[in-house]
């Protein structure tokens, strides 16, 4: 390939096309249209498919029925779109039905700012549907990430059977960068799942921490799937002894391989005292702000988290065992933070909150680190 | 560890929606990312509308790492309508450079503002108006050398439309030459 | 069986009794049905649906599908149960989506039969939106609406296609909505097939839902049913078989409406069975698939 100014929304369409991706679904939202219609562009000049659908819900349902039928699938909004998406998200992970959804954050609540940046919806892609289920949500810095971490997301979510929210903002989506994008040919991922019938199937089978392989639809396994709690051959049950295992694996099949979805950077200074933790396009600011405290001779250290969901918690506190206060920046009213004060104590986190649709700015972070 | 901040040059361009601002962002980025070989981030905001209102876009500049990815502090800012100078002007840094389309913006309350009729310009050589944001990069080369002239002509004649390269080259000389003539006449 | 239910219809159900070993064997059709599912069903003794799954069963059995080929997609509700019966690939999803998700999985598997299986509140209250954009597109979807005039599995609330002035739950005064005509809004968005019948007419389902099936299009076939347990109570009609002997009796063939004069036809307050419309037109996946040829052939 070649160097090339590329939009994040754009870089995400290609890291999808490059997982394999072969289905995209989706309805047109401010800031997240790009993603739509590169890849109503693209998908059929490499036989994969695009509709655009009546809505937000089923833009999600379509997803999940195309992953059933064996196609990788994706779907793109924004906080609006996303919240309508909440139902069927909680029907992916119910179902453990591969899916990745971007959202590109936008200024909210509600219809808020269509073009102005947040990340507020941090909380939303972790409880955004109900009841307790596992999820991963991944946070791109830059638009060569963005595609890094749009092919990751198809790989996590195929390998774990799990929904993977692209949770990235509208200053990632729409700034242009530099970037040389890999031959498309080099990025393979495994097959997981199951494409043809050889002997029995358990389609939810419980072995703890195990994550059974998928079967896609009309391979010869009649199974059945279902939202409702199900034993393991996949139908409703209401036995408590049929339910409880069921819960066990489910809520601890990421728990066992945090070490392959936990994703950061550090940037560590011998004997820092500060931190400064980010993510997303605060994770820019925070970067230029630990320059400047460095420059002006403050012992800083930086930690930029990809992984969002499950939040990384072991690394975050030894990070508050290292370091005397964590400057949490991000574009909502402290998100992120309440994680970071679950793990280290509210006492050691200063927040550095924006949520009018600006960025926090890099001074806002360097008083921070002065207070 | 990561080192000091590399220096960095911070550009906004304003005008109106439809003005062309947000491409001449994307065009000036990639002269200097793919024609140059610098690093270049371009961000944009639009008014709610997809035309008309203010629109912005940014180009920050350096030989290094670009981390917060938009401008902080003006080094130059360009404004082709009355409504993006009444709010973009002031935001040029003390000694920065402001330029401003004066066949667009009537009242100029900014003695340092370098002033060129842009929009005239633009109609003068190429018959077109919509021109002017060509005009307007190249006045903006003209006067800080922030990417080579060889680099945003490569960039300007690649992302015109098939059929108007020469057009735009026009436009981008002429705006090269009112360049030219700002800095020998001496009025900064 | 819920308890209340039974004692509601003094019910004598003995939950425990499984079917013969032979069961399955004796019949074809019956092997259509799962036997890792343990029976019986949830519906309520007297129940229509199970005559369209009859139905159902029959159709795919007519037409020789392989059982692999075929998929059937529900959304929430009694109907929405179905599948859990059926030895096909089957998909229980959410209240009102089963549309959207028979959507995505015919675009990834155009060569499956999808069946979406919908109850009245689940195709055109939460899902009607659904309803008529899979229509429009002519989706190759087979949509089969099982009407029974309420919410059953919620308890008798009002649905969609409530008779005017007619109770339920939530509405003790009788129902000011007018209903939906499930098979008029099919044809004005657009579907290939429609047709309706009712439960009492099982023959005449059987053949409506084979057509429906064979159609390379977006297929919708009405099957009129009842609620004994909800409507039926509320409304004071009467026991299952007595609401099943008034389909029989409010309802009337096309060929008979066809017959009346312009004004009994203006009157008609009876259930009109046949099949409205049967036309072809380009069907999305194999629009799309051309799409792609054309792509992939240079087109820009």
């Amino acid at each position: 390939m070649s160097i090339k100014l590329m939009q994040g929304n754009d870089a995400i369409g290609w890291g999808a096309i490059a997982a394999g991706c072969r289905f995209y679904a989706g309805y047109p939202i401010t800031p997240s249209t790009e993603v739509a219609e590169i890849l109503s562009r693209e998908l059929p000049k490499v036989g994969g498919k695009f509709i655009q659908m009546e809505d937000e819900i089923a833009s999600m349902a379509a997803i999940i029925g195309a992953s059933v039928g064996g196609l990788k699938s994706m779907t793109a909004t924004s906080g609006p779109g996303f919240s309508l998406m909440q139902e069927n998200i909680g029907y992916a992970a119910m179902t453990e039905i591969p899916c990745v959804i971007v959202d590109v954050q936008r200024l909210g609540p509600s219809t808020g700012q269509p073009t102005a940046a947040s990340q507020g919806d941090v909380m939303q892609a972790r409880w955004g549907t109900h009841g307790d289920h596992p999820i991963i949500a991944l946070s791109p810095t830059s638009v060569r990430q963005a595609f890094d971490l749009t092919v990751k997301a198809f790989e996590l979510s195929e390998k774990y059977r799990t929904p993977v929210i692209l949770l990235t903002d509208e200053i990632i989506g729409h700034m242009r960068e530099p970037v040389d994008l890999p031959d498309f040919k080099t990025i393979q991922l495994p097959e997981y799942r199951l494409t043809k019938k050889d002997g029995e199937y358990i389609p939810y089978r419980n072995e703890p921490g195990d994550v059974p392989p998928l079967a896609n639809f009309g391979v010869g396994y009649r199974y059945h799937i279902t939202a409702l709690f199900h034993d393991q051959q996949g139908f409703s049950t209401q036995r408590v002894d049929e339910i409880d295992p069921w819960l066990e694996r489910f809520n601890s099949k990421l728990d066992k391989h945090l070490d392959d979805i936990l994703m950061l950077e550090e940037d560590r200074m011998p004997g820092a005292q500060l931190a400064i933790l980010s993510y997303g396009a605060s994770a820019r600011t925070s970067r230029h702000a630990m320059k400047l405290a460095r420059a002006r001779g403050q012992k800083v250290d930086l930690m930029t988290l990809l992984t969002i969901w499950p939040f990384p918690e072991a690394q975050v506190e030894a990070l508050g065992e290292r370091v005397d206060r964590i400057i949490v920046p991000e574009m909502n009213l402290g998100q992120l933070a309440y994680e970071v004060e679950r793990m280290v104590g509210r006492k050691k986190v200063k927040r550095v909150t924006r949520a009018n649709g600006e960025m926090v700015t890099p001074q806002m972070v360097l008083d921070a680190l002065e207070g | 560890m990561t080192g000091s901040i590399a220096p960095r040059t911070e550009i906004r361009l304003a005008g109106e929606g439809g003005q062309g601002m947000i491409l001449a962002g994307i065009i000036l980025a990639e002269a200097a990312a793919i024609y140059d070989g610098k690093m270049a981030v371009q961000t944009q905001s639009y008014g709610p509308e997809a035309r008309g209102g203010a629109s912005k876009s940014e180009v920050v500049i350096s030989a290094g790492e670009i981390d917060h990815p938009e401008v902080l502090s003006a080094d130059v800012v360009v404004t082709l309508s009355q409504e993006a100078f009444d709010k973009y002007a002031s935001t040029v840094k003390p000694g920065g450079l402001l330029i401003v389309d004066d066949d667009n913006v009537r009242s100029i309350d900014v003695p340092e503002a370098v002033k060129i009729p842009i929009g005239r310009l633009a109609l003068h050589t190429t018959g077109k108006s919509i021109t002017a944001n060509t005009v307007a990069l190249g006045v903006l080369v003209g006067l800080t050398g922030v990417v080579s002239r060889e680099a945003i002509e490569k960039a300007v004649t690649a992302r015109a439309p098939r059929g108007t390269e020469e057009m735009n080259r026009q436009a981008l000389q002429a705006g090269f030459t009112a360049a030219e003539q700002v800095r020998e006449g001496g009025s900064k | 069986m819920n308890d209340h239910i039974r004692e509601a219809h003094g019910l004598e159900v003995d939950e425990g009794q499984l079917p013969a070993e032979d069961w399955f064997e004796r019949s074809e059709t019956l092997q259509k049905l799962r036997r890792n599912k343990k029976f019986p069903t949830i519906w309520c003794s007297g129940c229509g649906i199970g005559v369209v799954m009859g139905a159902l069963i029959r159709a795919i059995d007519h037409l020789g599908l392989k059982n692999d080929d075929v998929a059937l997609v529900a959304g929430i509700g009694c109907s929405a149960r179905m599948p859990i019966y059926m030895d096909y690939n089957t998909l229980h999803t959410t209240h009102g989506r089963a549309l959207a998700f028979a959507t995505g999985l015919k675009i990834a598997r155009p060569d499956m039969k999808v069946i979406a299986i919908m109850g009245d509140g689940d195709a055109l209250a939460i899902g009607g939106n659904h309803f008529i954009h899979a229509a429009r597109r002519n989706m190759g979807i087979t949509a089969i609406v099982i009407n029974n005039s309420i919410y059953g599995m919620t308890g008798g609330q009002y649905s969609p296609t409530t008779p005017l002035n007619s109770r339920a739950t939530t509405a003790p005064y009788g129902n000011i909505e007018p209903p939906f005509p499930i098979c008029d809004l099919a044809v004005a968005a657009g579907a290939s097939y429609v047709a309706r019948s009712t439960v009492y007419h099982a023959l005449e389902l059987d053949k409506f839902i084979s057509e429906a099936i064979s159609k390379d299009g977006f297929s919708m076939v009405e099957a009129v049913s009842y609620c004994h347990t909800t409507y039926g109570r509320i409304n004071k009609l009467g026991t299952a078989a007595d609401m099943m002997r008034a389909l029989k009796d409010t309802s009337i063939s096309q060929t008979a409406y066809g017959n009346l004069s312009p004004e009994e036809k203006t009157n008609n307050t009876k259930i009109v069975r046949g099949n409205f419309v049967n036309i072809d037109r380009p069907q999305y996946t194999n629009s799309y698939s051309s799409l792609i040829t054309r792509i992939q052939g240079g087109e820009q």
